[in-house]
C-alpha cells in the first residue's frame, strides 16, 4: 500500500497560520524555507523498522481548547499528573494547541526565569529563541519530519534558566490532545545558562484510540557550562497518533544531562534521544523505557557522542515486549577522536512476555581515539522462572511476582521521575499496559 | 501454635532425566530441628529444592504430605502458603524491588487480601528484626539481593524466615560462605524461631553450623537417600571422624548421585 505523503498545507496555509500569531519575520520565514525544504527530503531511515505504511498525513493541523482556571477544574485524568497538595506553582497545561493553564512562581520570575509557550516566547524573548532554536542540537533538513516540524509547529513550551539560577521545585508541562484528530508539532527548547540548574518533567497525553493523528516532537536541552538538566517525560499518544520525537541534548564544559523517558505510547513510534557532550567533563545519562503491546512497532535510538575530554555518558534502555508488540532498540555510544579519557556505557535489556513479540537490541560502540574506556551489555530474554520461584516461594502468586519483576525492569527510569504524582502515573500506565 | 507435620516418603527426583533422589523418608513435626548432613553431591540441596517445587526438578515418585495434604500438587506460592519455607542456597536477585517492598508484599500474600498487615506494624516487626540480625537498616532500601555479598543473603534469608513465621522452614546451606561472626549471627536469628509451631530441617555439610545451632535429629545423605539417622551424638562423631566410617559400614564407595565420574 502506498500512503500519500503529500501534505495539504502550503506555504499560504503556513503564511496565515504564522501571522495569526504574530511571529517575527524571522520565524515566519524559517517556516516557509522548511517547507519548501521538505518538499525534496527523505523520510528518516529507522534501522530495521519499516515506516513507509505508517499514517504521517492524515491529521487536523490546528485546534483550540479551553482555557483553565485552576487545577482543581481539570478532568480526573488529568489531575493524577499533579501532587495538588503541595501546590507546584511552575506548571504549563497545554490543551489541544491552546495555553490552558501556566502558572510560575514569582520568586522565579524575578530570578529572571521564563517559562512560556513557545508562541509567547518567539514574540517576547525573540532574540533568545532564535540564537538557539533548531540550531544547536538538530538542523532543520536531517529529514522531512524534521523540515515539517519547523514549518508546521503548532505547540511547545520555552525555558530558560539564568545564569547560576538553581531550581528545586521541577517545572511541569502537560501536553494534552483532547481533541482526537488534533496533530501536535510540539517543540520543547530549554536553555540553562552557565552553572545554573533546572527540572524538568513533562507529560504527552492523547485519548485516539481509533482516529488517525500524528505527533511530531522536537526537544532541544541547552546545558551550557556547569549547567544541569535532569528531564523526565511520560509520553502516552494512544493508539491512533503515529509518532515522531525527537530528544536532543547538548552539553558544554562540566555540564550535566540526566534524561528519563518513560515511552508509553500504544501506536507506532520513532523515538529517537541524542546527546552531543561537547564540553570537557560533560555528562549525559540517557534512560529510557518502554513497554510495547498490541500490534505496535517501535523504533528507539539512544545515541551519546562525546566530543569534549573525559566526558562521560550513560545509556539504559529497558523493553517489555507483549502480544506482537515490535521494538527495535539501538544504543549508540560514540566517542570522536580528541575526547580522551571518556567514558560510554550503555545497557540494553528487553523482556519478553509473549511469544508473537519481537525485540532487537543493538549496542553500538563507535570509537575514535585510543585513550577512553567503553562497555556494553544487551539482552533479549523471558522472565528469569528462577526468580518467579524465589518470589512464589515466599507466597506471592504467579501474577504477582511477574508484576514485581516487570515494574524492578523498569523502575530505573519509573523512580527518578521528580514529581510523585507522575511517577505514581507512570507505574499506573505500565501496569495497565502489561496486564 | 498449631503443630505441623512434614512428611517425605520414598521421594525419587531428576532432573534432566538424572535420578538424584532415589527415596527419601523424612518426618519433621514442629518443635523439631532436623539436620540433614552429607558431603558434596549426595542429593541434600535437591530435596531442599525438590521440597519446594524449583522449576528445574520433576518428581518421579513419592509423596510429600504436610498435615496430610499433597505439597507436590501444589503450586510453589500455595506450599508457602501451606506453611512452607525455603532459605536458597543461591537467592535470585531482583533489580528495582526494594527489599521492604518484597517482604511486605510477602508477608501481604500469606496473610491474605483484607488482612494485609498495617505498615507501622510491618516497619517495627521488619526494624526489629534487622537489629536482631545486625543489619544495616539501609538493607530495607535497596533491591532485593542486588549487589549483597554473600553473607548478606543469607542474613537476609533468615529476615524473610523470622518476618514470614512459616511453620517448616527448609534452610539450604544457611551456612555456606559465612565467616564466624556472620554465622553466629544467623544461627542465633534460627534459634530465636524455635518454638512449638516451628519445624526446621536444615541442609549442611559442615558440622560447625551445629556448634552453634542443636539439633533434634541427624540424617545423613549419601546417593540420593538418607542413610542414617540418630541424634545430636551422630554430628559430633561426624565432627570427630568424618564420612568414612558410615561409607564402610555400608559398603559405599562413591557417595555422590548423578555425577559423572
Amino acid at each position: 500500500m502506498a500512503v500519500e505523503t503529500k501534505l495539504p498545507y502550503d506555504k499560504q496555509y503556513v503564511s496565515q497560520f504564522s501571522e495569526k500569531r504574530g511571529e517575527p519575520n524571522w520565524m515566519k520565514e524559517f517556516r516557509l524555507q522548511a517547507l519548501e525544504q521538505s518538499e525534496n527530503l527523505p523520510m528518516p531511515k529507522p534501522e530495521k523498522t519499516r515506516i513507509d505504511t505508517w499514517n504521517f498525513t492524515e491529521f487536523n493541523h490546528e485546534v483550540t481548547g479551553a482555557e483553565i482556571s485552576n487545577l482543581e477544574e481539570l478532568p480526573e485524568q488529568l489531575k493524577v499528573f499533579f501532587d495538588l497538595e503541595s501546590k507546584n506553582e511552575n506548571v504549563l497545561i497545554q490543551r489541544n494547541h491552546t495555553v490552558a493553564y501556566a502558572s510560575l512562581a514569582d520568586s522565579l520570575k524575578d530570578k529572571g526565569v521564563i517559562f512560556t509557550d513557545i508562541f509567547t516566547a518567539v514574540k517576547e524573548h525573540s532574540d533568545l529563541v532564535k540564537k538557539y532554536y533548531m540550531r544547536d542540537t538538530l538542523s532543520v533538513d536531517e529529514n522531512r519530519l524534521t523540515a515539517l516540524h519547523a514549518a508546521l509547529l503548532n505547540g511547545g513550551v520555552f525555558i530558560y534558566v539564568p545564569k547560576n539560577v538553581v531550581i528545586d521545585e521541577p517545572l511541569q508541562t502537560i501536553f494534552w490532545q483532547e481533541d482526537e484528530e488534533a496533530a501536535l508539532y510540539n517543540h520543547v527548547l530549554i536553555v540553562a545558562d552557565q552553572g545554573s540548574e533546572v527540572t524538568y518533567v513533562e507529560n504527552y497525553v492523547s485519548h485516539n484510540d481509533e482516529k488517525p493523528s500524528v505527533a511530531n516532537i522536537v526537544t532541544e536541552v541547552i546545558a551550557l557550562d556547569q549547567a544541569r538538566v535532569s528531564y523526565g517525560a511520560v509520553d502516552n499518544f494512544a493508539q491512533g497518533t503515529t509518532t515522531y520525537v525527537n530528544r536532543r541534548g547538548v552539553a558544554y564544559r562540566d555540564a550535566k544531562i540526566e534524561w528519563a523517558i518513560g515511552q508509553m505510547n500504544d501506536g507506532n513510534t520513532i523515538s529517537e534521544n541524542t546527546t552531543n557532550l561537547m564540553g570537557d567533563n560533560s555528562h549525559a545519562e540517557a534512560k529510557a523505557v518502554t513497554v510495547g503491546r498490541g500490534n505496535q512497532s517501535q523504533n528507539f535510538v539512544a545515541n551519546i557522542t562525546h566530543f569534549g575530554k573525559g566526558s562521560e555518558g550513560y545509556i539504559l534502555s529497558h523493553g517489555v515486549m507483549k502480544d506482537k508488540a515490535s521494538s527495535i532498540f539501538s544504543g549508540i555510544g560514540k566517542i570522536e577522536h580528541g575526547a580522551s579519557k571518556s567514558n560510554a556505557e550503555q545497557e540494553s535489556r528487553v523482556l519478553m512476555l509473549s511469544e508473537g513479540a519481537r525485540g532487537d537490541a543493538n549496542p553500538i560502540l563507535l570509537i575514535d581515539e585510543d585513550d577512553v574506556t567503553a562497555g556494553h551489555a544487551a539482552s533479549v530474554g523471558r522472565v528469569d522462572p528462577l526468580q518467579l520461584f524465589y518470589l512464589m516461594s515466599r507466597g506471592i502468586s504467579k501474577k504477582e511476582a511477574e508484576r514485581l519483576v516487570i515494574h524492578g525492569f523498569l523502575a530505573p527510569v519509573v523512580n527518578q521521575i521528580p514529581i510523585e504524582a507522575v511517577r505514581k502515573q507512570l507505574t499506573n500506565v505500565i501496569e495497565r499496559k502489561v496486564n | 501454635m498449631a503443630a505441623s507435620t512434614l512428611v517425605i516418603k520414598d521421594l525419587h527426583v531428576e532432573i534432566e532425566g538424572k535420578e538424584i533422589l532415589k527415596g527419601v523418608n523424612l518426618t519433621i513435626n514442629t518443635g523439631e530441628f532436623h539436620a540433614v548432613m552429607g558431603p558434596n553431591g549426595t542429593g541434600k540441596s535437591t530435596l531442599a529444592s525438590a521440597i519446594m517445587g524449583h522449576p528445574k526438578y520433576e518428581i518421579t515418585k513419592g509423596s510429600v504430605l504436610l498435615n496430610g495434604e499433597d505439597v507436590l500438587e501444589m503450586e510453589v506460592d500455595e506450599r508457602a502458603q501451606a506453611g512452607l519455607f525455603l532459605a536458597m542456597q543461591y537467592p535470585s536477585e531482583i533489580s528495582g524491588v526494594t527489599n521492604s517492598d518484597f517482604l511486605r508484599s510477602s508477608i501481604n500474600a500469606l496473610r491474605g487480601e483484607g488482612n494485609e498487615i498495617p505498615l507501622m506494624q510491618f516497619i517495627k516487626e521488619m526494624d526489629a528484626a534487622m537489629d536482631y540480625l545486625e543489619m544495616d537498616k539501609n538493607m530495607a532500601q535497596r533491591y532485593l539481593n542486588e549487589g549483597f555479598s554473600g553473607g548478606e543473603k543469607k542474613r537476609n534469608e533468615i529476615l524473610q524466615l523470622m518476618l514470614l513465621k512459616p511453620a517448616i522452614g527448609i534452610l539450604d546451606e544457611i551456612d555456606s560462605g559465612l565467616d564466624i561472626d556472620a554465622l553466629k549471627v544467623v544461627s542465633k536469628g534460627i534459634n530465636k524461631m524455635r518454638n512449638d509451631g516451628f519445624g526446621c530441617l536444615i541442609i549442611t555439610h559442615y558440622q560447625r553450623l551445629l556448634e552453634y545451632i542443636t539439633p533434634d535429629k541427624v540424617h545423613v545423605m549419601m546417593q540420593g537417600r538418607v542413610v542414617k539417622s540418630g541424634g545430636p551424638e551422630l554430628a559430633e562423631r561426624l565432627e570427630a571422624e568424618g564420612y568414612e566410617w558410615i561409607k564402610e559400614e555400608l559398603g559405599i564407595e562413591d557417595e555422590t548421585v548423578g555425577q559423572e565420574a
